[in-house]
């Protein structure tokens, strides 16, 4: 079928005006095809002997199907032209456009965006500051440059988070609180490694009579033994404003729990250093159950004096947090590994915690820390008075 | 009406006389070139801008033609391929639709569609833009439209610098080039420095550095927007104001550095609106500096309208110092 | 009013081996565009073969031509070599014009072949300014422009005209009148269907010339560029011709009867010339055999030329949008 248009797809042979056995020139006319223009003659440019028709009359067929053979005679002159091959690319057709209706996403109900112009959204994420704490002066309400600027100078709040955790907005805030705390506090570091024999030894004994639900991990007495030692060295727990220390009154050590998919949060348990073993087992598995729910209460974000960090069984030796602003102490137990130990001239093999102190040098110095670390280690070789 | 020969530290004149002087350059420094147009020699041009050229250099080079815009644009393409340099003028961009078809499938595409064996350096100049109470047949900016042409320069001079040499610039250039030249600057008046001689035609310029936001035009619009830049400027507001002078190229870089210093943009066009070349620029911008901006992207633009007559009606259909500083002034101090 | 022409026998094979070398030509374009090969629109010459070469023997390689869409015949018997035709028409980059313009938009800068133009009456303004350009630097040329009868009937045609005459341009109007402008016949089209009157409302002098005969054609364009030539002055040329193929190769023909069409191709121009011819005995008939092996392998040589040329590449699409210089 030739091609007899740029805009030829297809034709109908209506009428053979040869059969097999007859013989064609070059330029004879051996067909009519029906187009949508009208019928048209087609011309053959071989000599040779029709040998066998290949589409009957009546038949549609694309441009380029073969429709007879010719073969040629001995001594014809006349070359076979060689076809091209049909384009394979797909060519528009109604049917494409009739899809079968797609069942309609169910749209989640719009919540109010916060505008922010893509100038002020890379200053902020430049400067580490968290945009849910800006409010927007530019158009249509919008955060733009000036405004973040402006919050450059505020002091950095801690996450709220809502119910279901958002994760990448709670990275964002982590990152730009992690980031602020290391360009505005100098942190200090100090390590201290304590023999758990007398706690471990304890701590076994008094699990031993226990339901699994009211066992206590070791993780509680480390945490007792930093709320008590902050009774005596009350300059780690409190917050820096405004230049100044400020001191809390209670202590509300915020633990720090991670989340399945990446996040962080260290809400507090308040009143750490008057609760009782138990209430302190009982308050931690509760706050990390409602945390991994992404249900916590604000006061709970918005307390903690101070801040541990247990990495418990699985993580390393020494941990050195980062203080979380605006507080300005952060105490890291490592994991609990069994190592020789000094004990009375003798080498024994003791269960060992390294715990660290990261502490803001605005308020505190590396004695007092020491001494604070000291307090903590002393704690919890008398473990029954936790 | 020729310049002294001595040399003076600038010279007053309007821009038509800029535009007058150019071409008598053009006449003077090539026998190849030649003007054609509707009353370009014996009237002097529906502007005056030929007046007296005809008597200076004769009938064969300033060409007097009938009303046939199609033939003479025409003959334009066909006798710059034969090797002339003919500058033609079609009186206004209003009677350019009768010659489209010469421009846009003989002049730009001889040059590709032969493969690059023939250039096509034939220079158009038309008068453009309303503003002069006659309507809607004789009121329309389409230099915008030609600027979607690939193959053709636009030009659209707004100062008198540019009056008189983006003409001599473009006479350099192999390419058919097209002169807009907006009816309302013909009778301003204003200096030429005589130490300029030549200006080139592939770049915008900033003609006034601002830091609050970019106020980008062209042409008939370009003395608006400097009165919205100076009301601006009491208001404690300082626009930078960003001449196109060419809108094809455009020349983005300029563009693009003027809204990254400023963060905020306008763009002052007064053509219609939908699918002008203020569309283009926009969209320029959001590809390339999106993160730069610090406001959403405005513009100021002919009214979808016929042009009325009315003076009010056609006042209200054109871009006005008055519209460009309060879209300014929202972007910058937002209510 | 007929000019003398020579009518030696070296002559005369020149003009018949022009028209068959133009008749095999479109054949093989056909078989070619069939094939897929040639693409797009194709717009063949067959029966019309005498006004082009007619009226090129007239012109000489400094003079200009301005040609349609249907301009094989044209570029042919103006010297243009038919395998960077063919080329051209398979897309290629041996094509005359790199295979950037295809069938309707053959240029070639050495034989002042200044296209090809596929808006009927776009050429006439151009040829308008080559003439002129020829005018004000001082060449002596005559620029012939052609155009189908239906080119008459644009506004071009009247304003090119009207400035051809005003500017006294050397030009040769080259009316081509086979009948039919695409599927519309002239008597249906023109309420004045005498051209040559048309032309002279503008006071440009004209004849009308059988174009099926070669002979009266070239006289005619010799007498009609004589003119020119002394005066200046433009000259129109009407060639009463017919199209014997369909307007393009999409076309039914359903405006026309098939006898009309047999008829015409009895009164073809090769046909007639070559009888003509025989009967005078100013031709032998093995002459004609050779001639048509000689154009079939000059045409053999060009598809084979087109076929071996290589695609322009695609990195160079944008090339000569705009141009660098002015080419020398």
């Amino acid at each position: 079928m030739p091609a007899l248009g740029a805009d030829m797809e297809a034709g109908t042979l209506v009428e053979w005006l040869v059969k097999p056995g007859v013989r064609v020139r070059l330029g004879d006319i051996i067909a009519v095809v029906e187009t949508q223009k009208g019928a048209i003659e087609v011309e053959v440019f071989q000599e040779g002997v029709v040998s066998n028709i290949l589409v009957p009359e009546g038949e549609r067929v694309p441009v380029g199907t073969v429709l007879a053979n010719i073969e040629n005679a001995p001594g014809a002159a006349s070359p076979v032209l060689s076809q091209n091959e049909i384009a394979a690319a797909p060519k528009p057709t109604q049917d494409a456009l009739a899809e079968p209706p797609r069942p309609s996403l169910s749209v989640a109900p719009q919540v109010p965006r916060t505008k922010i112009t893509p100038a002020a959204r890379r200053r902020a994420a430049a400067l580490y500051i968290d945009l849910a704490t800006v409010k927007g002066t530019g158009v249509e309400g919008s955060i733009r440059l000036a405004d973040v600027e402006a919050a450059t100078s505020a002091p950095c709040a801690t996450p709220s988070v809502k119910r279901g955790v958002d994760l990448t907005e709670m990275r964002r805030a982590i990152a730009a609180a992690m980031s602020r705390s290391k360009r505005e506090i100098p942190h200090y570091y100090l390590t201290e490694t304590v023999d758990l024999h007398a706690a471990s030894t304890w701590t076994e004994r008094f699990n031993a009579d226990k339901a699994p639900a009211q066992r206590i991990l070791p993780a509680v007495l480390f945490l007792k033994a930093a709320a008590l030692a902050l009774r005596e060295w009350p300059q780690f727990n409190g917050v820096y404003t405004g230049g100044v220390f400020v001191p809390a009154p209670e202590v509300h050590i915020g633990w720090a729990i991670a989340l399945r998919g990446g996040g962080l949060i260290a809400p507090a348990i308040r009143d750490t250093d008057r609760k009782s073993l138990t209430e302190l087992m009982t308050a931690m598995r509760d706050l990390v159950e409602r945390a991994r729910r992404g249900i916590l209460r604000s006061s709970e974000l918005t307390s903690p004096t101070i801040t541990v960090t247990n990495v418990g069984d699985r993580g390393a030796e020494t941990v050195k947090g980062v203080i979380y602003p605006p507080q300005v102490a952060i105490i890291g137990f490592g994991r609990v590994v069994s190592r020789p130990w000094v004990v009375e001239d003798r080498i024994e093999g003791r269960p060992l915690v390294t715990v660290s102190l990261a502490a803001d040098h605005r308020v505190t110095d590396g004695h007092i820390g020491g001494l604070y670390l000291e307090a903590i280690a002393r704690y919890l070789q008398e473990p029954e008075k936790l | 009406m020729n310049a002294p020969q001595e040399a003076v530290a600038s010279l007053r004149m309007t821009y038509r006389e800029a535009c007058k002087q150019a071409l008598r350059q053009a006449l003077l420094a090539d026998s190849r070139v030649f003007l054609m147009g509707e009353d370009i020699g014996r009237y002097g041009g529906c502007y005056a801008v030929t007046k007296g050229l005809m008597e200076e250099f004769g009938e064969a080079r300033v060409r007097d033609t009938p009303l046939s815009e199609s033939a003479f644009v025409g003959a334009g393409v066909g006798a710059a391929m034969a090797g002339t340099r003919p500058i033609v003028e079609i009186m206004t961009v209003n009677f350019s639709l009768l010659a489209l078809d010469q421009i846009l499938n003989n002049a730009v595409t001889i040059p590709y569609m032969s493969g690059g064996q023939f250039a096509i350096p034939l220079i158009i100049r038309m008068a453009t833009g309303g503003g002069r109470r006659v309507a809607a047949q004789h009121s329309h900016s389409l230099e915008g439209w030609y600027a979607h042409i690939p193959g053709l320069r636009v030009l659209t001079p707004a100062t008198i610098e540019d009056a008189r040499f983006m003409l001599i610039g473009a006479l350099a250039d192999p390419n058919p080039t097209l002169i807009f030249e907006h009816v309302m600057l013909y009778n301003m008046e204003g200096e030429l420095s005589s130490d300029i001689n030549a200006v080139d035609i592939d770049h915008a310029k900033v003609l006034r550095a601002g830091t609050d936001v970019s106020l980008i035009t062209y042409g008939g619009s370009l003395f608006k927007t400097f009165e919205a830049a100076a009301r601006l400027s009491k208001e404690g507001i300082e626009a930078e104001v960003v001449d196109l002078r060419t809108l094809r190229p455009l020349d983005t870089k300029t563009i693009l550095a003027s809204v990254a210093r400023t963060r905020r943009c306008v763009i002052i066009d007064e053509g219609w609106r939908s699918g002008s070349i203020s569309a283009e620029i926009g969209m320029r911008i959001a590809e390339q500096a999106f993160f730069e901006l610090d406001a959403p992207l405005r513009r100021v633009c002919g009214r979808e309208v016929p042009m009325p007559y009315a003076p009010h009606l056609e006042d209200a259909c054109l871009p006005q110092p008055e519209t460009i500083v309060a879209v300014a002034r929202e972007l910058v101090r937002p209510t | 009013m007929t000019h003398k022409v020579h009518l030696d026998h070296a002559h005369l094979r020149h003009l018949l081996k022009a028209m068959i070398r133009i008749r095999h030509f479109e054949a093989k374009c056909v078989e070619l565009y069939q094939a897929q090969k040639i693409l797009g629109f194709l717009h063949l010459y067959d029966g019309e073969e005498a006004v082009s070469v007619g009226v090129m023997e007239a012109l000489t390689p400094s003079d200009a031509v301005v040609a349609t869409y249907r301009e094989h015949g044209q570029a042919l018997a103006r010297g243009v070599d038919p395998g960077c035709l063919v080329a051209e028409m398979l897309g290629k980059l041996n094509g005359c014009c790199r295979g950037r313009g295809g069938s309707m938009h053959f240029f070639h800068r050495a034989h002042r072949f200044y296209g090809g133009n596929a808006i009927v009456g776009g050429g006439l303004p151009l040829a308008l300014g080559v003439a002129l350009a020829d005018k004000m630097l001082e060449r002596a040329a005559v620029t012939a422009c052609f155009f189908g009868e239906g080119a008459v009937d644009e506004g071009e045609f009247h304003e090119t005209l009207n400035l051809a005459k005003l500017w006294q341009l050397p030009m040769l109007f080259v009316c081509e009148n086979n009948l039919y402008s695409m599927g519309t016949a002239v008597e249906r089209a023109e309420a004045e269907t005498d051209f040559v009157h048309k032309a002279s409302s503008y006071k440009i002098a004209g004849d009308k010339v059988d174009g099926m005969d070669v002979v009266a054609v070239e006289s005619a364009a010799r007498n009609a560029v004589d003119k020119i030539r002394a005066t200046s002055e433009p000259y129109f040329l009407e060639c009463r011709t017919y199209r014997l193929r369909a307007h393009s190769m999409f076309d039914a023909q359903l405006y026309r009867s098939k006898e009309e069409v047999e008829a015409w191709r009895k009164k073809g121009p090769i046909i007639r010339f070559q009888t003509w011819l025989e009967e005078n005995r100013l031709i032998k008939a093995e002459e004609v055999s050779e001639i048509d092996k000689e154009v079939d392998a000059e045409i053999a040589a060009a598809v084979a030329f087109a076929e071996a040329g290589t695609l322009e590449p695609i990195s160079e699409i944008e090339r000569f949008v705009t141009m660098e210089e002015i080419p020398a």
